[in-house]
């Protein structure tokens, strides 16, 4: 961020691009990041096995709360990830202007498209190289809003329309999410979307640490180490 | 039928009940409600100020297991309700005129009562061929339905036909059969669904409209709160052994002999709306869980259509072939999966022959 406030308003992208080190993601970001895939993992098997439970434990009643305990996980875990994905929210506001990247796509911009475009034809193996970003290149960011805000936002919803019920009626989770339930039809059926839910995440995560991972070694800057640390590192000096 | 203006007491004391029988009545009714000892007087003197409430009872396409579990009501029992709480004007199931005698009976109480009589309907109207797929008293009963519901107060859609749809309503649905809130837009209807509604539930609805002359405190989707805001699931007996993680694996298994969990044979107790865990069926005798069996959910919107009784992750329709989430969520993620790798393969074999033509360059 630094680095980027340094150039002259005049000063053209392609300036910015030469420089080896950008600070990108900064500190409240790259938490909320690694609090999510903690949150996410724990939301993801604990879920799966809330709808196919494991086997049955032996014992009296009273000395087990194995299905509780998991079902205390799922819930807990789904307010971490509720309250760092509104403090996420909250981020796009006050952070740097990388932290908006994932809520407004620039449509409205022609380069945008175009750089989409060639996206999609470096991962047709058709592009020879790959054009240089310091924060999502266009295809990365149409997929983060497509698949994980759009899906992280469904399962919010649909995840505490069915908390609601075990809280229930007049409770708050009830007065705000309970709507979603009739919307479409009944319980059941809110179960069967969250589960779908949860398969349209597994495959955003599968896609997303893949990338990252093709990123980091055929792109021309770094991916993995700039969620860690925050710096975007490029590879080489030409400007596009 | 008759427009005299008798008072539940009146009817009551005719009927040779005594004061001290008709105050044990109050009580009992009143905690029937959930209601505390002090509304035992306040039942007794809306009974003896109030004219009696006719009812309309009309049956649309249904199979009349609403009346069967109606008439099977211990508290209050169906008698009293019957006889001294409502004025049952129009019953084709229950009262002892038909034909001709029972149309005119409805006329003339539409008549006499418009604007105040209390609408049940049992079963809901089928749309498709001008409404031919249910005639009643030889015109469709769609007719009978709007014309009936011109003159109520409030209507009552019983059981989940007239609440929901139920089976006539699944698909393909061939008769176009709706719920009632679907024709009748411009009246505040109680839904109370199940398939068929608790008795209890049924006689409780009815007592608290009289009682308070008022509707009673509706959830969302129109159900009375008193007895449908809990899931079976949430006050079933056997929710310990959910909590504990011990379930029923397969019919017969040890695990059923001991009573666990039916969550794995698909009980859909955790997500329908029903009384049937606390009030339960037959006085209070029994209710599925308890005879061993999951709940199937009857009294939810569209039940017919969630797939098998004996599923927890129910199948999904949309898709054809009958798959779960499950299934069709672990098929998308291993074609993606496949997808990847055949990608990462290409970027692979890419990367090298790259990097060897760079280092041939750098050499040349």
């Amino acid at each position: 961020m630094a680095l980027e406030k340094n150039l002259a308003p005049g000063d053209s992208e392609e300036k910015v691009r030469r420089q080896t080190a950008v600070y990108v993601y900064e500190a409240p970001l790259r938490l909320w990041h690694w609090v999510t895939v903690l949150s996410v993992l724990v939301l993801g098997v604990t879920g799966f096995l809330i709808g196919r439970p494991l086997p049955s434990v032996p014992g009296e009643a009273i000395d087990n709360y194995l299905m509780g305990y998991i079902r205390f996980a799922h819930f807990s875990a789904g307010y971490v990830v509720t309250i760092a994905f509104i403090g996420r929210i909250y981020w796009a506001f006050v952070g740097n202007h990388h932290a908006r990247e994932l809520f407004i796509l620039p449509v409205h911009r022609k380069r945008w498209w175009s750089e989409l475009w060639h996206e999609i034809r470096w991962y047709l193996f058709l592009a020879k190289t790959p054009k240089k970003y310091i924060g999502h290149n266009p295809l990365g960011q149409l997929a983060m809003f497509c698949f994980f805000v759009v899906g992280m936002t469904f399962m919010i919803f649909t995840g505490f329309a069915l908390y609601s019920e075990g809280a229930g009626v007049g409770s708050w989770q009830d007065q705000v999410f309970g709507w979603v339930i009739p919307l479409f039809g009944q319980s059941q059926d809110v179960h069967t979307w969250h589960r779908l839910g949860m398969w349209f995440l597994v495959i955003f995560i599968m896609t997303h640490i893949y990338v990252a991972v093709r990123e980091d070694i055929m792109s021309r800057q770094s991916l993995i180490s700039t969620m860690v640390g925050g710096w975007r590192m490029f590879k080489d000096d030409r400007p596009d | 039928m008759s427009n005299n203006v008798e008072t539940f007491y009146q009817v009551m004391r005719r009927q040779g009940i005594t004061r001290r029988s008709f105050m044990k009545y109050c009580s009992l009714t009143a905690a029937a409600l959930g209601l505390g000892p002090s509304f035992a007087p306040q039942i007794a003197h809306a009974m003896e100020t109030k004219q009696r409430t006719p009812v309309i009872w009309l049956h649309g396409l249904e199979c009349t297991c609403c009346s069967e579990s109606f008439i099977r009501s211990a508290h209050p029992l169906v008698k009293d309700v019957v006889l001294s709480m409502i004025s049952m004007d129009y019953n084709d199931l229950l009262m002892a005129s038909a034909g001709h005698q029972a149309e005119a009976a409805l006329e003339t109480s539409m008549e006499n009562h418009k604007g105040n009589y209390i609408l049940a309907v049992e079963g809901n109207p089928p749309l498709n061929e001008d409404g031919m797929f249910c005639i009643s008293g030889g015109k469709p009963f769609i007719e009978k339905l709007k014309k009936a519901a011109e003159g109520a107060k409030a209507i009552i859609a019983w059981g989940s036909c007239a609440s929901w749809g139920c089976v006539q309503a699944a698909r393909p649905n061939p008769t176009q059969a709706v719920p009632i809130h679907k024709v009748i837009t411009d009246k505040p209807i109680i839904k109370v669904p199940g398939c068929p509604p608790i008795a209890e539930v049924m006689t409780g609805v009815i007592t608290y409209m009289l009682t308070f002359d008022r509707l009673p405190e509706l959830d969302r989707q129109g159900r009375p709160k008193m007895f449908y805001s809990q899931r079976i699931h949430d006050k079933c007996y056997r929710r310990p052994h959910f909590d504990a993680g011990q379930f029923v694996e397969s019919w017969d298994d040890e695990n059923a002999r001991k009573g666990y969990c039916l969550y794995k044979v698909g009980c859909k107790g955790p997500t329908t709306y029903n009384a049937c865990s606390t009030v339960r069926w037959n006085e209070g005798i029994s209710f599925p869980i308890q005879a061993g069996h999951g709940c199937i959910g009857c009294s939810e919107d569209g039940f017919w259509d969630q797939g098998s009784f004996y599923d927890r992750l129910t199948s999904i329709n949309q898709f054809g072939i009958e798959e779960n989430a499950d299934t069709v969520g672990m098929t998308a993620a291993g074609v993606v999966g496949a997808g990847i790798a055949a990608h990462a393969a290409v970027s692979a074999i890419k990367q090298t022959t790259q990097r060897k033509k760079t280092e041939e360059e750098q050499n040349s």
